[in-house]
């Protein structure tokens, strides 16, 4: 089984902090995803665990064994590069068998097991080329390929597809959902694009600034974002933030208004929220809908408005100032500078405390926790 | 105003003409006739100064400098009995080869030829002779130099390269002391090593007694002819040693670190990544080094010249000091300037064949 364990994991660079403390349990089989902004540590966190760079303090365990001083080839691991990072005077072919060649294996199944990688990826043709000679996609196909030929029991990817054009991207990302599904090998994969993080994550781990801001699915860190940086960085575009004030709470929700709302109640769990405190409200910009039937309404001038046929996005600006989006039906008629009111459900609502921590909402989608 | 102004000076064809002049002119004056004007006077009898003038001589410098013969001496046989004679000590005499090179009308090409080097064939004697002796050790001490000197310079800066190519503090220290030899004069380096080299005081040989605790010695490495030359060429690959690793350093940070990072997680040595992929992303820089660092060994002149002007018994002679010796110390400018031509050709040509062998070969 090989599952992977990092427990309290330091790095440091010099005097630089850049992982404080990370705890986590990744399962045998499971695709991770590290996602967050650049510059938060994805790529040093994959690296540790790769044994590219050491670990300051802490302890990383892959299949029950503690690797912190083991050499990368002997953590029964694959890497695959942003870059990457083929040989530029090697074929495919030398390429792919690398590894197994410099292990002396023997040649007939070196070329068996390369051939088998080759197939798996659907690259047979390419094999005598140099990666001078292939397309991005070629390589990036050519970078996984070195990985499969080793048989690791975990997979690790950083950013594997941020060099490659929307259309590629969209394919790749597929093939290795796809691949995952065929091995059954443990990936961890690192992106910063959330898109990325939701289509292929079994599981996901938002980082931020060196910590673990929530591990969960994606529909869960969907509906149920623990805190504002989750919230604001899960889901495209991103959910709207208004300031809001509590009336009052009580068991079946807080009362919130502002400048730009009526009373409301919003079906979250009381928790310490008391009657005066500042919260903030979020509202996904796909929750909002072109006319008034939502329970909470909110007008405003349109600054913005594209048309993408099916559905429109839109962004606007009420009397007090407030910014908020929407993505709406494609067919309602909107023009730029028109005055229009977009309405939204209590239910689909998220509220945030002063420190940004997510109170628990009450009603989520039954679809998280099937 | 302004704008049609630095138009028209855009578009005049003469202002261009007049700024390129000066660069032209200079580059013109001092490379290009002198370059042209060498081959002219290689087929010419030119002296530096001389009343006669100046007449066209076909090849004959080149054969001056090049012409070479084989003799066989055999032994001197009893006339009767075809037996070699011997002398008392039981050696065979041999006729001289000046007996054969001196107004033999027999043999009038060998005529003023002088010995070079010779071996026993059975029980005769091969001899290698030349019309000039000296420029032939010349050709072979400058082949040896550049022989030893390419390998080990560029083998010793890629070391240095690699060992400076490390994220250590203070590696920028060492980055200046392997450069500092390359920013100083030749000939400033050349006189400070004559220190070193020297017989009875000398640095190296102090330290050498010092280390074998008095045993050594003393050795005067420029006034002897077995280690003059090695001498030198220590020397030279020390002072331009830095240059190169500086070129390698340049071509070392071009190879992504990624790539090492993958042969890592392929379980590669410190020797298969260089193989398999430091070596193979060097391979522009090998080109450029060797290509530069044998011309320069080619042109070796400043340190024979200041350390022991192709001394001793021209255990240190070179083609450079040749044409300068013959241009100008004997003021025969034909004769000078036939050997830079020789260079010159001798040059090319192995450049061509380094392009050759190195050529980049398609699959
Ligand atoms: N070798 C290093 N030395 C010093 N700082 C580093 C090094 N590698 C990464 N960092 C710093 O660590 C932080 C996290 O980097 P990284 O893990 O690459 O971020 P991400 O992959 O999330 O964009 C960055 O601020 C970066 O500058
Ligand atoms: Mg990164």
């Amino acid at each position: 089984m090989a599952n992977v364990q990092l427990r309290d994991v330091h790095k440091s660079f010099g005097a630089t902090h850049i992982i404080k403390g990370i705890d986590l349990e990744i399962a045998h089989g499971e695709f991770v995803v590290f996602v967050g902004p650049s510059g938060c540590g994805k790529s040093t966190l994959l690296r540790m665990i790769a044994g590219l760079e050491d670990i300051t303090s802490g302890e990383i365990s892959i299949k029950d064994r503690v690797v912190n001083d083991l050499p990368p080839k002997d953590r029964g691991i694959a890497m695959v590069f942003q870059s990457y990072a083929l040989f530029p005077h090697m074929t495919v072919r030398q390429n792919v068998g690398f590894g197994l060649k410099i292990n002396n294996t023997p040649p007939a199944e070196l070329e068996s097991r390369v051939n088998e990688a080759a197939r798996i990826l659907k690259m047979e043709n390419l094999l005598d080329r140099k990666p001078s000679q292939l397309s991005g996609g070629q390589r990036q196909r050519v970078a996984i390929g070195r990985a499969i030929v080793r048989n690791p029991e975990v997979f690790l990817f950083d950013e594997p597809l941020s060099n490659l054009d929307a259309a590629l991207r969209v394919n790749t990302r597929a093939e290795i959902a796809k691949l995952h599904n065929d091995l059954g090998a443990t990936m961890i994969y690192v992106t910063h694009d959330q898109v990325e993080a939701m289509t292929l994550a079994d599981k996901i781990v938002v980082l931020e600034a060196g910590k673990i801001r929530q591990v969960g699915s994606p529909l869960e860190l969907y509906h149920k974002p623990n805190n504002l940086f989750v919230a604001g960085f899960i889901g495209s575009p991103k959910m709207n933030f208004m300031e809001v004030e509590a009336v009052s709470s009580s068991a079946s929700g807080v009362i919130i208004k502002s400048a730009d709302f009526t009373e409301q109640r919003i079906p979250v769990a009381k928790g310490n929220v008391k009657a005066g405190d500042k919260l903030t409200l979020g509202i996904r910009p796909e929750n909002m809908r072109a006319d008034t039937k939502g329970d909470l309404k909110i007008s405003g001038k349109m600054e913005l408005v594209e048309h993408l046929g099916h559905e429109t996005f839109v962004e606007a600006k009420t009397k007090s100032g407030v910014s908020f989006t929407g993505l709406i039906d494609g067919e309602t008629l909107v023009k730029l500078g028109q005055d229009m009111a977009l309405s939204f459900k209590a239910n689909d609502c998220h509220l945030f405390d002063a420190a940004g921590e997510a109170v628990h909402r009450l009603k989520v989608p039954e679809i998280v926790h099937a | 105003m302004q704008i049609s102004g630095s138009k028209k000076l855009q578009n005049s064809e003469s202002t261009g003409w007049l700024m390129a002049f000066p660069a032209t002119a200079i580059i013109g004056l001092f490379i290009i006739v002198p370059f042209l004007l060498g081959f002219y006077f290689a087929f010419t009898n030119q002296r530096f100064i001389s009343p006669n003038p100046t007449e066209y001589v076909g090849t004959s410098n080149f054969h001056q400098l090049l012409d070479l013969g084989v003799l066989t001496l055999e032994p001197e046989r009893d006339a009767a009995t075809q037996e070699i004679k011997k002398d008392a000590s039981g050696a065979a005499a041999y006729p001289t080869v000046r007996s054969l090179t001196r107004n033999n009308s027999e043999m009038p090409y060998y005529d003023g030829m002088r010995e070079w080097f010779s071996w026993h064939s059975g029980d005769n004697i091969k001899v290698v002779v030349a019309r000039d002796v000296v420029f032939m050790k010349a050709i072979v001490n400058t082949f040896l130099f550049v022989l030893i000197t390419a390998p080990l310079q560029g083998g010793l800066a890629l070391l240095l390269a690699m060992m400076i190519n490390q994220k250590l503090p203070g590696i920028n220290i060492f980055r200046t002391i392997y450069f500092m030899p390359v920013v100083v004069s030749i000939v400033v380096v050349s006189l400070l090593w004559r220190f070193i080299y020297s017989g009875d005081n000398g640095l190296l040989n102090a330290i050498l007694g010092f280390f074998t605790f008095g045993t050594f010695k003393p050795v005067d490495w420029l006034g002897n002819s077995a280690t003059a030359l090695p001498s030198i060429i220590a020397m030279s690959i020390w002072q331009a040693v830095g240059f190169h690793m500086v070129i390698w350093l340049s071509g070392l940070q071009t190879i992504p670190v990624s790539l090492y990072e993958a042969a890592d997680i392929e379980g590669a040595t410190g020797w298969q990544k260089f193989r398999f992929v430091t070596w193979p992303g060097l391979r522009n820089t090998a080109i450029l080094v060797l290509v530069v660092i044998t011309m320069q060994a080619f042109t070796l002149f400043s340190q024979i010249a200041v350390m022991t002007q192709g001394g001793p018994v021209d255990a240190t002679q070179t083609i450079v000091f040749q044409a300068v010796q013959h241009g100008y110390a004997k003021q025969d400018i034909a004769t000078g300037s036939a050997i830079s031509v020789i260079l010159f050709i001798i040059v090319i040509t192995i450049s061509l064949i380094q392009r050759y062998l190195t050529r980049e070969k398609l699959t």
